[in-house]
């Protein structure tokens, strides 16, 4: 009987070792303590912290399958740059396959203006470089004239000719300016360019619509051109976003836009917390109603659930949905089911006229093949649900993928709660009472 | 077990009221199946649908419903571009310069079927993998189909009671409807196998005693255990639907009429069509 003595001791000591790891990761970071805490904070979803996600269907069709890859690749680099302009450290840039096309995903957390957003990132804008004309305007005409009249000549460069636009001060003066760069073609199109028109203005039409007209002040050969103006950051970083927009490899086209703004999100946070305290309250009581002492010892056990699941989330990080909470309070719900049944399970062992320790073992051994055969069914459904291996056919969507998430964490934590973890708590605690 | 043919009315008469409500009344498929707009909006002066409605169609665009509690007002129309949407705004801000913008949300019709067909496979493949397991489980076909059919039986329902609470209640099919639904597939199938592992048990015991008697003591034993279990739950998403806020209440109804279902169907049905089997075996 000591090996199982000793062996019992270990196990609370392994139990407490890790309920005190996850508290402690869980602790306040505003408590005074000697020291620090490690801190991962935990990570929410859209829906939760606010924010703006856009989907964009990608028109693939003028790539083979060998060129593909990379143009996708250019595409969300591009995009990436854009997104970036907007100084959110979370936001995401992603390219998927679902039903054959392609998509390309944004999400922007703490994104609160949706046009801005999609204005920026940019339909398939079509970038032309135009030249002023020769002659001034007769000024009866000016009234009339339209940018088209005032910019006559195609340089013939175009957004394909552009790899890439930035922002950069001016050595001298600080002042932002935004730089242009082409590909080799371009350079050659636009020294021609800047040969022909110096001391002319050509104008840099997106879809139409002149964005700058800047002069040429001089021949430029090596493809680089600097655009300066009256500039402050903000605007500097507009037009360079979408002098960029032009330069998209492949077409997108907006089909999704959501947004969320930050006090909704907020609000369904607190509700879903008291709602989950609520139940938990609920379920306490009710199992110690029913089964007395070891309902009380389930609940220690949904404690170390509850600081376990907390841990994980941080440590994985599990990104927070609305849905995914429900998963969590639906897997807090599923958690006691294994102590249900291994209770009820020694009340008819009792029943039998079994000693308690003996009907204790009897009652883990007996409800284990149960407990784990009925969970290894929600673990199929959630697996299904989360699609870990990203079939196409089956859903991708981040709200479905959160709900499935917590759900598969809570079931494997609560079945090391529920089994393990109340196993040992009631070994120690059922056996000495006898002694007492 | 002797009160099976009440089981099998009851049962039947479910089955009949939601293939009923689902052939006369049909579904209100959110957004997320059909494409369109969801707008929530806080307009603190509180306009009247008319004006409202007036803005819309000012920019001929037909707002298909719009709901309100308090200041909130929840609106829902086709899909729109980002041009359409600034007008919108602009044309709302003239009847509350107060106007703050919630949520949007817009999906183009393409993703909506993508989503429906997702949602098949889905079922499709869960079914399959879950009667596989069980019926390997307990190397007897019987059981593993049993336990699908119940399933069958509460995803069935479980459209069905939405069919009715979108005719009454406005409720909506959207992407979360369809994970309740698979919650539900796994939670039926989660009962069930507690039950049948308990006649697997007594079986082994005593091999003798005949199935109705065997799923008679073996119901009898997990009786209490069922409902406990379910009580805890319910316990969670009772407070889920009461607290939990406007976004989440039909899910966490749909997870719940799905649990309370797997409950039943897996004493009324999968036993009772069990026994049904094991009785065709025999003669």
């Amino acid at each position: 009987m000591i090996p199982q003595n000793k062996k019992n001791q270990r196990n609370l000591l392994i139990i407490s070792l890790i309920f005190l790891f996850c508290l402690f990761l869980n602790l306040p970071t505003s408590l005074p303590l000697p020291f620090k805490i490690p801190h991962f904070p935990l990570k929410y979803g859209l829906d939760l912290a606010g924010g703006a996600s856009l989907t964009y269907e990608i028109d693939s069709s003028a790539f083979d399958s060998t060129s593909l890859p990379s143009a996708l690749e250019a595409l969300k680099a591009n995009i990436e740059k854009r997104v970036n302009l907007f100084g959110l450290s979370e936001a995401s840039v992603q390219t998927s396959v679902q039903s054959g096309s392609h998509r390309l995903t944004v999400d922007l957390p703490g994104m609160d203006n949706l046009s801005t957003s999609i204005e920026l990132i940019g339909q398939t804008a079509q970038l032309k470089f135009m030249a002023e004309s020769d002659q001034p305007l007769p000024p009866e005409a000016t009234a009339t004239a339209t940018f088209a009249d005032v910019f006559p000549h195609d340089t013939g460069l175009t957004g394909s000719h552009l790899l890439r636009s930035s922002v950069q001060p001016n050595p001298n003066t600080s002042q932002p300016e935004v730089l242009l760069e082409f590909n080799s073609d371009g350079a050659t199109l636009f020294q021609k360019a800047t040969q022909n028109y110096l001391n002319k203005r050509i104008a840099i039409f997106l879809d139409d619509m002149p964005i700058t007209f800047p002069v040429v002040q001089s021949v430029i050969a090596d493809g680089r051109a600097v655009i300066n103006g009256n500039f402050d950051s903000q605007s500097a970083q507009t037009l360079s976003a979408q002098l960029n927009a032009g330069a998209l490899p492949l077409p997108i086209k907006l089909i999704q836009q959501q947004q969320i703004t930050a006090t909704l999100g907020q609000d369904s946070i607190n509700k879903g917390l008291l709602a989950g305290l609520v139940g938990l309250f609920l379920v306490c009581l009710f199992m110690v109603g029913n089964y007395g002492f070891l309902g009380l010892i389930a609940n220690l056990g949904l404690l170390i659930y509850a600081f376990i699941t907390l841990t994980l989330y941080r440590l994985i990080p599990v990104t927070l949905t609305f849905p995914g909470i429900v998963g969590f309070i639906l897997s807090v719900g599923m958690a006691v089911d294994s102590n249900i049944l291994i209770f009820e399970r020694y009340k008819e062992e009792i029943r039998f006229g079994k000693d308690k320790h003996f009907a204790l073992e009897l009652a883990f051994g007996r409800a284990w093949d149960s407990i784990k055969d009925a969970n290894t069914c929600t673990i199929i459904t959630a697996l299904i649900l989360f699609n870990p291996l990203n079939f196409s056919f089956l859903n991708s969507s981040g709200l479905v993928r959160g709900f499935a998430l917590t759900l598969l964490l809570g079931i494997l934590v609560g079945l090391f709660t529920g089994v393990y973890v109340t196993r040992n708590l009631l070994r120690i605690l059922i056996r000495r009472k006898p002694n007492q | 077990m002797k009160f099976r043919p009440l089981f099998y009315i009851f049962s039947l008469f479910l089955l009949t009221l939601s293939l009923f409500s689902i052939l006369k009344w049909g579904f209100h498929p959110s957004i997320d199946f059909v494409g369109g707009s969801v707008w929530e909006l806080e307009l603190p002066s509180n306009p009247s649908s008319a004006e409202i409605k007036q803005v819309f169609s000012d920019y001929d665009i037909d707002p298909l419903q719009i709901s309100v509690s308090s200041s909130r007002f929840l609106l829902k129309f086709p899909p729109i571009d980002n041009l359409q949407k600034q007008e919108l705004t602009s044309g709302l801000s003239a009847l509350d310069s107060n106007l703050q913008e919630l949520k949007f949300d817009s999906l183009g019709p393409s993703l909506g079927r993508e989503l429906l067909k997702k949602t098949v496979y889905a079922i499709i493949l869960s079914s399959l993998v879950l009667f596989l397991f069980i019926g390997s489980r307990f190397k007897d076909k019987a059981f593993g189909l049993s336990a699908i059919l119940a399933m069958f039986h509460d995803t069935f329902i479980l459209v069905g009671s939405f069919s009715l609470l979108g005719h009454f209640e406005n409720a909506q099919l959207d992407a979360l409807f369809v994970t309740a639904v698979l919650t539900t597939l796994s939670a039926s199938v989660h009962d069930t196998v507690v039950t049948f592992d308990r006649i697997r048990e007594l079986r082994f015991k005593n091999i003798k005693v005949d199935w109705v008697n065997l799923a008679n003591q073996a119901v009898g034993e997990t009786l209490v255990r069922s409902i406990n279990n379910s009580m805890t739950i319910i316990f969670m998403l009772l407070s889920l639907v009461v607290l939990g806020g406007e976004t989440t209440r039909w899910f966490a109804i749909a997870l719940l009429i799905g649990a309370i279902l797997g409950t039943y169907s897996s004493l009324g049905v999968a036993v009772p069509l069990l026994l049904l089997f094991k009785k065709k075996q025999k003669t």
